[in-house]
């Protein structure tokens, strides 16, 4: 009686094995730890790639070719073309200030307005009305928000105000549309999220809905609103090609709103492919998209603040 | 003011925003609907650009848009989805997480505009893989993950804890539970959000304008060789994507009908995009009642 021995020893062997290591489910188990945690690994090695390249590259301006930070900072002339090469950002970045400012002061009241409307006033139109045409809004491509800026915005303003049409005031009213979505959108949860009590109570005694709304609605949800209308101006901050098809790029700041002017991201995407990789004029783009990269990171940081705030 | 006088008007101020915001997005679509729409033809959509003559058509545009987005998911589906697994169901609550966490909402707020930079610098130049589609899909990848990852983030954490439990409980391993009892139930959620997001990079310009270039070569249609440099399938050419040309022909365009082009190729892209939308609202429906047995 061979055979049954050695199935038997067989068995045993298997048997210990997987009891050590082998078990499919602790295998099983391993595969999935081992695949999640690649892939965020490779999520947490992008970014420190993204910073790392875009910082060496936007620092070699400083160390390499001796710009000073001043200089480039708060430097009036942007001339890298001149006889004596000038690399003065200052333009640009007060471009970005201004546009995302503004579009985000248009946008704020926008997106609180039709927050309140779609969660206070008329909650079943608004889910069935305003909310998909906001979130279509959203679904927009900024190419085309370029495009309707360039064909409808910028013709109108050239008809009503002195000037070409083109500035900081299309860029921003064109980035007022864009970031629309993302300040109603949080908004709208935090108003939606606000403990039933809070505002019966307000009713019960006897207030009216707009005291309910913006005694207690308004500012109990507050640093939501503000997360909201923080991450909209990041967006409009990033955001290139539809700003630099409406603001007319000239790295100058400008004295009206209806002045052609720069930003940035419009700095960036125009020179970017006409210069050599290496030169000071490249470094100093790199540089400019260092300063966006840095701005990202006070967004999100003013962001966690708030919303630190909020769950006090 | 009396009080109730103050409640009126400001209930009609809302009203009328409201009202304003409804007209601006239909006015916004009907402007480019209106102007596209007469444009759009069989020929329009297959037929390949002209640079100084009028007539031309935006076909590879479509096709490398078409083709970049699925590469995009084929890349970005498997990793988001890890990620997002990760972060929902294996990372325990500590430091290591939040600063996980904090990596993740930082890379979705990075302007696309860097993230294209990062890809001229590192794929394209580094890495070696030129102007080429797959170097757009690699960016695009960059831009959409922390958006994946988000989503089924969520939609995981939205399966009832029961479910979960009473699959942990029969003896089956975590790995085991999410992927034949948490995955399905995600998987409506999941894909809404996917399709949504495949939208948003389907209108992505800024991130390709330095990846995946600015040209398209003569492609040959007969050609279904994925090495041939003039094959459509091939990954590493060169590829304009549709959102990149309206943004060339509005800025340098010299076609006579250059206006009528970024009409009529603004108009397809938004309907692309309208498509996904519905699509995905639709489908994620769908999928919700094949899983869940409701009606």
């Amino acid at each position: 009686m061979e055979q049954p021995a050695v199935m038997n020893k067989k068995r045993v062997q298997t048997g210990s094995t997987t009891r050590a290591f082998a078990k499919p489910h602790v295998i099983e188990e391993w595969v999935g730890k081992v695949y999640t945690a690649l892939c965020i690994l490779v999520l947490v090695i992008t970014i420190g790639a993204i910073v790392y390249f875009v910082s060496s590259r936007g620092l070699a301006t400083f160390f390499v070719d001796g710009v000073s930070l001043g200089g480039l900072l708060g430097g009036l002339k942007w001339e890298p073309e001149g006889d004596i090469p000038l690399y003065g950002a200052l333009p640009f970045i007060f471009g970005s200030f201004s546009t995302s400012v503004l579009a985000a002061l248009m946008a704020a009241p926008l997106g609180m307005c039709a927050a309140v409307f779609m969660t206070q006033i008329m909650p079943g139109f608004g889910k069935k009305v305003l909310q998909p045409v906001i979130e279509l809004l959203a679904g927009i491509p900024s190419v085309v928000f370029g495009f309707v800026g360039l064909s409808v915005v910028v013709p109108v303003l050239r008809a009503i105000f002195p000037g070409q049409g083109i500035g900081i005031a299309a860029g921003s009213i064109v980035l007022s549309l864009m970031i629309l979505p993302t300040i109603t959108t949080i908004a709208t949860d935090a108003l939606a999220a606000l403990p039933r009590g809070l505002k019966e109570g307000s009713f019960a005694l006897g207030a009216t809905r707009w005291q309910t709304i913006y005694r207690i609605v308004l500012p109990t949800t507050l640093p939501s609103l503000l997360t909201g209308v923080v991450l909209g101006m990041s967006r409009a901050f990033g955001e290139a090609l539809a700003v630099q098809m409406v603001i007319g790029n000239s790295p100058h700041i400008p004295h009206s709103l209806f002045e052609s002017a720069s930003t940035l991201t419009s700095a960036i995407t125009l020179d970017m492919g006409n210069t050599v990789m290496g030169s000071t004029h490249n470094n100093a783009l790199w540089s400019l998209a260092l300063i966006l990269l840095s701005m990202t990171f006070v967004f999100v940081f003013v962001v966690r603040f708030l919303e630190r705030r909020n769950k006090r | 003011m009396n009080a109730k006088t103050a409640d009126r008007i400001a209930t009609a101020t809302i009203i009328g925003v409201a009202s304003l915001i409804v007209l601006i997005l239909a006015g916004l679509l009907g402007f480019i609907l209106f102007r596209g729409v007469s444009h759009i033809s069989f020929d329009f959509l297959t037929s390949v650009p002209q640079t100084i003559k009028a007539g031309g058509g935006i076909g590879p545009q479509l096709f490398n848009s078409l083709f970049l987005l699925l590469l995009t998911l084929i890349i970005t589906i498997p990793l988001g989805l890890g990620a997002g697994i990760y972060m929902s169901e294996y990372a325990k609550p500590g430091r290591l997480t939040d600063s996980i966490r904090l990596v993740v909402e930082v890379l979705s707020s990075f302007p696309s505009i860097v993230v294209g930079l990062f890809g001229l610098l590192v794929i394209v130049n580094l890495f070696g893989f030129g102007f080429s589609l797959f170097s757009g899909a690699l960016a695009l990848t960059v831009f959409n993950l922390p958006l994946m990852v988000r989503i089924t983030e969520q939609s995981l954490k939205g399966v009832p804890r029961e479910q979960k439990e009473a699959s942990l409980a029969l003896g089956l391993s975590r790995w085991k539970t999410i992927t034949s009892v948490m995955l399905p139930i995600a998987t409506p959620t999941i894909v809404t959000g996917t399709i949504l997001a495949a939208g948003r990079v389907f209108g992505e310009a800024a991130a390709l304008l330095f990846t995946a270039g600015m040209s398209s070569p003569r492609l040959d249609f007969s050609n279904w060789n994925p090495l041939s440099p003039t094959s459509p399938l091939n990954p590493f050419r060169p590829a304009e994507t549709l959102a990149v040309h309206i943004w060339k022909i509005n800025s340098e365009g010299l076609a006579p009908d250059a206006a009528e082009i970024a009409a009529g190729a603004s108009a397809v892209l938004v309907i692309t995009v309208l498509l996904f939308n519905f699509s995905a609202r639709w489908f994620g429906r769908y999928l919700h009642r094949r899983f869940t047995a409701t009606k």
